[in-house]
């Protein structure tokens, strides 16, 4: 059995989302056995990662600078702002490559049951955002979930008195889907917000 | 132990890693914990949002144990109420409250039927409607959870016309003429909960959540020290908030 530095790299690693202690325990080899190409390399990125990567003090992204790459895009529309709950909704929109707005990462949704009211969020940074006047629309991108939906509804009423436009995310059929395999949530949502074709 | 039952969800707590302890408040069995394999996942995370129906069956090894549930979808009623704020603010508070206010394991169907009937004039009714319900669904629940007020008569006069108060201490009805000086310091009773047959105008319904209000955090929530849930708290801001834009519950 390992000891001592490996026990607790395999402990660390079993704490990782997917991993439990036997998966931990076969990374582990796996990276000794690959020392040169994905160990060191692999423990030199994390230090970096961890010495260097910030929170972006405008929109809440991660970055290794003060103000992330995409507040600092010049092609980027300024007036465009989407709202997402976690830094990974962010990167979701980034990868489809639709979007070419700013963001604005709320940090979570309001919750009674957790305990998360909107002194909690990111919602009066937002606001204070939104009234500097560079922002002409809104896009509420919070998750299809009661509680995203409680919050993008609280947002739209702190912005009613704002002179811009809010939107929100279609719910309904994804790209693909089939109905017949399709849960009968996402069908009840399509089917009300039908629009005519 | 083994049970089936039908039920709504009300909470949802993340546990471990992909799994969930779900609070169900079902017909039978009242409300209900239970593990939940998979619970946050893709699959799982549509089916338990707070609100929906859906047919459980519950295994423990004891009646006390927490025990673990399989769910399967019976109605999406969440899906079709993430486009309205004020009936999602309801729908928030529903959730809450039961959650909050019933005890565990202690079956009551009465409330639950009654609170089938509010989910679904959620859903399918204007709000005026559904307001009028949900204000006599929380008498209702205060009712049969033994803290039920009395508003067949006066408790002054013994007139069982012309009530247009309740005490907030006692929870009975009083008339205008009995009131008299002391009807500042009195609750406003609508009229549809006093039995007119009238749909209720805006500031009536306001009077009802008032009301409904009072008695919930007197009577259901004081002692448990933590005080009105904050959906509840939402509803009522909500209420007031969508007054200029929901033309249905303005003044007729």
């Amino acid at each position: 059995m390992a000891d001592g530095e490996l026990e607790r790299l395999i402990a660390l690693l079993a704490r990782l989302p997917g991993l439990g202690p036997r998966s931990a325990r076969r990374a582990v080899l796996h990276l000794i056995k690959k020392r040169e190409t994905l160990l060191l390399p692999l423990a030199a990125a994390m230090e970096d990662v961890a010495e260097k990567v910030k929170t972006c003090r405008i929109c809440g992204n991660l970055d290794t600078a003060e103000i992330c790459s995409i507040c600092r895009d010049p092609r980027r529309e300024r007036s465009l702002l989407c709202v997402v709950e976690e830094v990974a909704d962010l990167w979701a929109l980034e990868r489809a490559g639709a979007f070419r707005g700013v963001y604005h990462v709320l940090g979570g949704v309001l919750s009674a049951l957790d305990g998360v009211g909107p002194d909690d969020l990111g919602i009066d940074a937002l606001i204070e955002r939104i009234g500097s006047g560079e922002i002409s629309e809104v896009i509420l991108a919070t998750n299809a979930t009661v509680d995203g939906q409680t919050t993008a509804h609280y947002i739209t009423d702190r912005l009613s008195s704002m002179d811009v436009k809010v939107s929100r995310l279609a719910h309904g059929v994804p790209v693909g889907g089939e109905l017949d395999y399709l849960d009968d949530g996402t069908l009840a949502a399509a089917l009300k917000a039908r629009r005519p074709f | 132990m083994h049970w089936q039952d039908t039920g709504f969800v009300l909470s949802v707590r993340r546990h471990g890693e992909n799994g969930a302890v779900l609070s169900l408040f079902t017909r039978d069995h009242g409300r209900a914990a239970g593990f939940v394999h998979g619970g946050t996942s893709r699959r799982l995370r549509g089916v338990l949002q707070p609100g929906n129906r859906v047919t459980a069956a519950w295994s423990g090894r004891l009646a006390e144990s927490l025990g673990h549930f399989s769910v399967e979808l019976a109605e999406p009623l969440s899906a079709l109420l993430l486009e309205d704020a004020l009936a999602l603010a309801a729908l928030n508070a529903v959730c809450a409250i039961l959650d909050t206010a019933m005890a565990e394991r202690e079956a009551h169907a009465d409330i639950f039927d009654a609170t089938g009937v509010l989910l679904t004039a959620l859903c399918a009714s204007p709000p005026r409607e559904w307001l009028a319900l949900y204000t006599r669904w929380e008498l209702g629940l205060l009712s049969s959870l033994g803290f039920g007020l009395d508003l067949s008569r006066c408790a002054v006069t013994g007139a069982g016309e012309g009530l247009e108060y309740v005490s907030p201490k006692t929870g009975h009805a009083v008339t205008a003429a009995a009131a008299g000086g002391y009807a500042p310091r009195l609750l406003r009773l609508p009229a549809y909960l006093g039995g007119a047959r009238d749909y209720p105008i805006r500031e009536q319904l306001a009077d009802g959540l008032a009301l409904g209000r009072h008695f919930l955090e007197k009577r259901l929530f004081a002692d448990r020290g933590r005080g009105l849930p904050q959906a509840r708290t939402m509803l009522e801001e909500r209420f007031f908030a969508a007054g200029g834009k929901t033309a249905d519950i303005k003044n007729s």
